[in-house]
């Protein structure tokens, strides 16, 4: 028989990483990337952008192409998912009845969509709604922008604004409707979020917000309107309503054969989950971080799942490193672009320093003086190096002088070396 | 043919220098080592400065997304750059840099 090797359910990015990184470190027996897409990994975000702005109809933007796949010698199944794990035999089983032995298995399923809950609407379960997470929702989605289309987008998260921005460049009529009390609730201070909310109002778009949707009405074929109806009573007629209300870990496979579960499949600060012979990384697990104690987090970020991909690689090979990647996001949206290294909830006080063109960095302090996290909003050219430095303070736990990071004079790579 | 950039303290130790010559664009670096080195301006993955991006020793980070090269011979180092740099003789003549193309 042969023998087992490395098997990765999930050909994304936490995938497609760690099957080159398995490589990388010299295992030099087999590794089988299984996906459900039919796709070779992809990026997932230009979905939001490039791809819903090019005039022609974009292809995807590959992170591991055929011939990379092939050069790395990975076995890649496409377009089949895996229906089941059988941890006693260590085998996964596929939806074309194929059975796959491993011995290292890694989950790097991802997470869908969350769906849009049911409303009353025509007596039927809400039609019509639209989500952002393939590459075939985006060609799809990309096709219905059309100049002069009313788009309601439900939910004002990053997709849900990525969208809006894109819309907007299309020549679209952008309604956003938001239930919580501002947009971009999570992960981004207020400051910013004003900034961004700012930017959209001057591009148009037309935001309702603190507010929840009592119904909608999805046209028919009597030639009536698709229209939501608010809490205020308030009616938007609209052409098209894309949906981006959060993700939902995809864990169906890690419950079905007993994996431990909280907010995702829980893993260890090795990535192992409960089975030591199973690994997860990226959007589908949840995991402690040692620089944020005491709260399990899960994170639905690219760089997340590429360090997280990496990092269950090494694990995979018998290496006991805890993970510890300071968190780190981006968004692009109009000529903006925001970033944030580190997690911003954790800390208390916030000390702004203002760059040229009016760019602003934010630093997140806990109560004891770390830094946290770093935030910033503007050009990219004129933040992003900044929040890189950031980024490595957050890292060694510095404890910079507030007086020295709201000084855009002191240089923030002198507080590297102090 | 030998191009002058800048004066060689007009770059600061482990740090990069944006240079454009007719329609290019180069980063040239100083590393912490003192040397002097020079590539393509533009990160391999998107078009983007690296210039804007950060010094580490002979490493510079593109700041985009946190794509990796060696600027002594323009190997990309991290994901999500695969494309190698292409890299530029560099001297330093009485105090100036100049790169040759
Ligand atoms: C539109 C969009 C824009 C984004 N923009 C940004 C951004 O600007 N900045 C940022 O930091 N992050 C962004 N992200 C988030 C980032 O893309 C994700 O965090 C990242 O893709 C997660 O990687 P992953 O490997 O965990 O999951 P995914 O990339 O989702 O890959 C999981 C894969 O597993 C497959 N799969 C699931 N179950 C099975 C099964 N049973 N069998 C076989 N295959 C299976 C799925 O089909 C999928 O292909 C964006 C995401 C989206 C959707
Ligand atoms: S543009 Fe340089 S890493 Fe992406």
């Amino acid at each position: 028989m042969l023998q087992a090797g490395m098997v990765i359910i999930g050909a994304g990015e936490a995938g497609a990483r760690a099957a080159v990184e398995l490589r990388t470190l010299g295992w030099t027996g087999a590794i089988t990337l299984i996906g459900e897409e039919p796709h070779a990994p992809y990026e997932r975000p230009p979905l939001s952008k490039q791809a819903l702005l090019s005039p022609d109809a974009p292809s995807p933007t590959y992170i591991l192409d055929d011939e990379k796949l092939k050069e790395h010698d990975i076995e890649w199944i496409a377009g089949t998912p895996v229906t089941a794990i059988d941890r006693a035999h260590r085998t996964v089983r596929l939806a074309d009845g194929r059975e796959i032995a491993y011995a290292k298995l890694l989950l790097a399923t991802g997470a869908r969509p969350r769906q849009l809950p049911l409303l009353p609407m025509n007596g039927t379960p809400v039609a019509g709604a639209r989500y952002l997470r393939t590459y075939g929702d985006a060609l799809k989605l990309r096709d219905k922008l059309q100049t002069g289309k009313r788009i309601v987008i439900v939910g004002a998260g990053f997709i849900g604004l990525e969208v809006a921005s894109s819309a907007i460049e299309r020549g679209c009529k952008v309604t956003v409707v938001e239930v919580g009390p501002r947009i971009l609730m999570r992960g981004v201070p207020i400051q910013i979020a004003q900034i961004v909310e700012e930017r959209h109002r001057a591009a148009g778009v037309d935001f309702r917000i603190g507010i929840s949707i009592e119904a909608i009405h999805c046209a028919d074929s009597d030639g009536s309107v698709n229209s939501l109806t608010l809490a205020d009573g308030t009616t938007i007629e609209y052409d098209e309503m894309i949906v981006g209300i959060g993700a939902i870990p995809e864990t169906s496979l890690a419950a079905s054969c007993g994996l431990q579960l909280e907010n995702g499949i829980c893993v260890d600060e090795t990535l192992a989950t409960s089975d030591p012979s199973i690994y997860a990384a990226g959007d589908c697990c949840s995991f402690e971080h040692p620089l944020y104690p005491g709260r399990r987090i899960r994170l639905e970020a690219w760089r997340n799942a590429q360090d997280q991909g990496t990092h269950a690689a090494s694990a995979m090979l018998g290496e006991k490193a805890p993970f510890a990647s300071v968190p780190w996001f981006w968004s692009d949206q109009y000529e903006l672009t925001l970033q944030v290294a580190g997690l911003v909830d954790f800390g208390s006080e916030t000390i702004v320093r203002e760059l040229q063109d009016g760019a602003k960095l934010y630093f997140h302090l806990a109560d004891d003086g770390r830094l946290v996290a770093v935030s910033g909003i503007g050009d990219s050219v004129v933040i992003a190096k900044e929040i890189r430095i950031g980024q490595i303070l957050v890292e060694t736990g510095a404890k910079p002088v507030p007086q020295a990071l709201g000084d855009p004079d002191v240089k923030l790579k002198a507080l590297l070396r102090g | 043919m030998w191009i002058e950039v800048c004066k060689a303290d007009e770059i600061d130790e482990e740090d990069v220098l944006r240079f454009d010559h007719e329609d290019r664009t180069f980063a040239v670096y100083r590393t912490d080592k003192d040397e002097y080195y020079a590539t393509d301006g533009y990160c391999t993955h998107e078009k983007f400065h690296l210039s804007n991006g950060l010094v580490m020793g002979s490493t510079i980070e593109c700041p985009k997304h946190n794509g990796r090269f060696d600027v002594m011979t323009g190997q990309a180092k991290r994901a999500p750059v695969c494309v190698d740099l292409k890299t530029y003789p560099v001297k330093v003549e009485n105090g100036t840099v100049y790169i040759e193309l």
